[in-house]
């Protein structure tokens, strides 16, 4: 097989259609839901320093990232309900068959995500009128609520990887179902933790990204520190977690997905002493210009070199999932950027240990400005991994991918629109949050009145705009 | 009452605040796409504004509620629609992106023709979402949704009927946003945008009132079931959508106060339940009953739970969030 063949041609055009569509548009709504799962909580340790200490500087960031948070949640809630759509659109025959089991965590889901959207709104317009400490109650329900959300999306997620908790009739549908088994299946365990903390890391990483950029251009101030400090921290306190939960993830797998471990570790023969292959491109001879450590995966699986590791000699060849080389690779992405991650945490955490600074060197400032693309990279690989090693399963060992795809016209169209929508959405989405910290940095009121697009559409805030450092002149109100 | 009417009540009860709230938020999207040029419309837009940045998202979320309940509770029903009215529901879901990105954008976008792109994009997307929408119910009261799925893809919408709940979704929805946004601008104080959307509130309701009396001649000669229906066992419903409509009528030509929420809100929501008792007891008329294409009952009794905790939990925090927006306790700028 050809290292980079996405789907292999013998597929129907609506599933390779569909396919791409999905994944798509899941990477697109994955970094936006990670915000609406993350960001609240990093906010808000913004907001209790900032009330706690009487910290503008703190304070005017939790006022920013909200504003910012009042973009990307829309964009995340929007992008969310075309996947609503596309549950029934793209795999209709999955949803009739299975949509009474599956259902059920989405169900539950529903109602986080409800919740989560209402305060949210009271959070992010309840800044001038609610009392401060109100206000700072009324957000802690979006943290609550973003992590139940993401643990009822990730569980339903879960039981296409490792589907129970329902009884099938001679005509495969589903004619009982234990709704706790579906919830909890046995990939609940290490899929959700996984995902939240990744959601964790993402916004972290990324948040301080933002402001390594802004001091590498030399705006030291204490925003910009503090900006650095408070998501960067909470990344660094969930990367190592990450890193076990991660490595306790893979041996699941390699348990109850053996194809798709054999895929993602490139394993060609089953066997003991197996070989962890870095990188390199899978051919059905073995791995090509990879590095080999001798007898590390059978380690890892079973902390034993004697560990058997299935290989994909062993699978029947329609249920080998396609692509080996990019889910290999994506694997070690992942697990690569992870490491590095780790280590940039690791460096933090000494310097700070030992002189309560961040360290002072540039490279430092440069590898946080990077981490954030990082991290997001390191989700989209996890993905690829989790979904297409699936293939060609929907529901692993029940249905297939291709049984459940939409015999409809026009997917190629609505895939090539959504691709045209979704750049557009990008692109705005980054202009908007820059123009908005340009408008920031300059300390001027902010365009947005009552009025939306009129000739002169800027409203004085009544405030006086930020001096220099960040702070804001003594009798300037804020929450 | 058996489990799976329980929980299509439960799937109704999300589709009635859907209309009441998303019809009311299309309906300010609509209002601001008809408010003219820049100057002219720049105090409807920002009444209109003001009303929806703080619940336009909540107001949303019960579309994903109705969709959650229909593929768990209902799936074979959803398995046929999405398959035969898979054209209009897409033009649909592309709307919803483009119309809460655009609202999303143009408070924050940079210049002022990035903003109109914006704005005109969520505007001309809060017609078309409800429109479409409006074909798919038609199409499900016309019959022209096969119990098995597949149906045509377009002949199964592109007839008067669906047309025409297409138009009545825009037009109730206009309606409801008028109604609202005439509180609104009493409450802010500004007795010329109370004026201005007291007369398009009547516009609506006469452009309504007509489409309603035309749609009963095609129901008849497209939907004969539901027809009949609606005028048997729906018509104490009819009746009562009639009078509370032409009860706030008469209130907005008094310029009147109260209670015209509750009177435009009761004729609305009495269509919507109208619209159910006419169908029963078919999800899809008149080829799938409710019964059958329930889900089974443990998955039935999950959506239950999580009604019973929505009414706990949500709707308090609706309450809420509606009530700190009516006391402008909510804000579009911080």
């Amino acid at each position: 097989m050809p290292p980079f063949d996405l789907l292999p041609l013998a597929e129907s055009s609506n599933l390779l259609a569909a396919r791409n569509q999905m994944a798509w548009t899941l990477g697109f709504h994955i970094v936006f839901s990670c915000l609406g799962v993350a960001l609240p909580a990093t906010i808000l340790v913004a907001n209790y320093l900032g009330l706690k200490r009487d910290d503008e500087a703190a304070m005017e960031l939790a006022r920013r990232w909200s504003r910012a948070m009042a973009v990307t949640f829309a964009v995340g809630a929007v992008s969310g309900t075309l996947l609503s759509f596309e549950f029934g659109l793209l795999w209709p025959e999955f949803m009739d068959r299975f949509g009474a089991a599956f259902g059920v965590a989405f169900a539950i889901e529903g109602i986080f995500f409800f919740l989560e959207a209402i305060f949210l709104a009271v959070y992010i317009y309840g800044w001038k009128r609610l009392k401060p400490w109100a206000h700072f109650w009324a957000g802690v329900p979006m943290v609550v609520t973003g992590i139940g959300g993401a643990f009822a999306v990730v569980a339903a997620n879960s039981w296409m990887n490792q589907p129970q908790g329902f009884t099938l009739n001679a005509a495969g549908k589903v004619v009982d179902v234990e709704p706790l088994k579906v919830l909890i299946n046995p990939a609940t365990g290490y899929e959700v933790p996984h995902m939240i903390l990744a959601a964790y890391m993402v916004v972290g990483f990324l948040v301080a990204s933002i402001y390594a950029v802004g001091m590498l251009k030399g705006r030291r101030d204490r925003l910009h520190r503090l900006g650095l400090l408070i998501p960067l921290t909470i990344a660094c306190i969930a990367t190592p977690v990450q890193l076990f939960v991660g490595d306790t993830a893979a041996r699941e797998v390699a348990d109850h997905q053996p194809a798709k471990f054999a895929a993602m570790e490139c394993i060609q023969e089953t066997g003991d002493d197996q070989t962890e292959y870095l990188g390199g491109v899978c051919t059905d001879d073995g791995v090509k210009g990879a590095i080999g450590i001798p007898g590390l995966d059978s380690f890892l699986v079973g902390f034993s070199t004697d560990t058997e590791v299935t290989g994909l000699n062993d699978i029947p060849d329609d249920e080998e999932p396609p692509a080996h080389t990019m889910l290999h690779l994506s694997f070690d992405a992942m697990v690569g950027i992870g490491t590095a991650l780790l280590g940039l945490g690791l460096w933090f955490g000494f310097v700070w240990w030992r002189r309560r600074d961040i360290p002072r060197t540039p490279w430092f400032l440069r590898a946080v400005a990077v981490s954030g693309a990082g991290a997001i990279v390191a989700l989209w690989c996890g993905w690829i991994v989790t979904e297409v090693g699936r293939q060609p399963w929907i529901v692993q060992g029940y249905m297939r991918t291709s049984e459940a795809v939409t015999k409809a016209d026009g997917i190629w169209f609505t895939f090539a629109l959504v691709m045209a929508i979704y750049a557009a959405l990008t692109a705005i989405t980054i202009g908007v949050l820059r123009a908005m910290s340009k408008r920031w940095r300059e300390g001027g009121a902010e365009p947005e009145g009552g009025t939306p697009y009129a000739p002169q559409a800027t409203t004085p805030t009544g405030r006086k705009p930020l001096d220099v450092s960040g702070n804001r002149p003594v009798d300037g109100g804020g929450a | 009452m058996s489990l799976a009417d329980v929980a299509a009540v439960i799937l109704w009860a999300g589709v009635t605040f859907y209309a009441l709230f998303g019809g009311a938020d299309f309906g300010g999207g609509f209002w601001d796409l008809v408010a003219g040029g820049a100057e002219r419309g720049e105090r409807p837009r920002a009444t209109i504004q003001r009303s929806l940045t703080p619940v336009w998202e909540a107001n949303h979320v019960w579309l994903i509620f109705c969709l959650v309940v229909l593929w768990t509770a209902f799936p074979s029903a959803f398995y046929a629609v999405m398959t035969t009215l898979y054209v209009p529901l897409t033009v649909a879901a592309f709307g919803i992106i483009l119309r809460g990105s655009g609202f999303a954008f143009r408070k924050s976008i940079e210049g002022l023709s990035g903003r109109r792109a914006a704005g005109a994009t969520f505007a001309i997307s809060s017609l078309l979402t409800p429109f479409f929408m409006g074909t798919v119910v038609g199409a499900i009261a016309a019959g022209n949704v096969p119990a098995d799925g597949n149906g045509d893809a377009f002949s199964s919408w592109l007839q008067p009927l669906p047309l025409l709940v297409g138009a009545l979704f825009v037009v109730g929805g206009a309606y409801l946003a008028a109604i609202f946004l005439v509180g609104d601008a009493r409450r802010a104080g500004d007795p010329e945008m109370e004026r201005y959307f007291a007369r398009r509130a009547l516009g609506a309701a006469v452009v309504a009132g007509a489409l309603a009396i035309v749609g009963l001649f095609v129901l008849d000669s497209e939907a004969g079931y539901v027809h009949d229906r609606l005028l048997d066992e729906g018509l104490p419903l009819v009746v009562l959508s009639l009078l509370c409509g032409a009860a706030a009528i008469v209130v907005l030509l008094r310029g009147g106060r109260r209670p015209l929420r509750p009177l435009a809100g009761a004729a609305f929501v009495a269509v919507i339940w109208g619209w159910a008792v006419a169908q029963f007891p078919y999800l899809l008329p008149t080829g799938l009953r409710i019964d059958q294409a329930a889900a089974p009952d443990a998955t039935l009794t999950v959506v239950l739970v999580v009604f019973g905790i929505a009414a706990v939990l949500v709707l308090p925090s609706l309450a809420l969030l509606y009530t700190l927006a009516q006391k402008d306790l909510l804000e579009s700028e911080h």
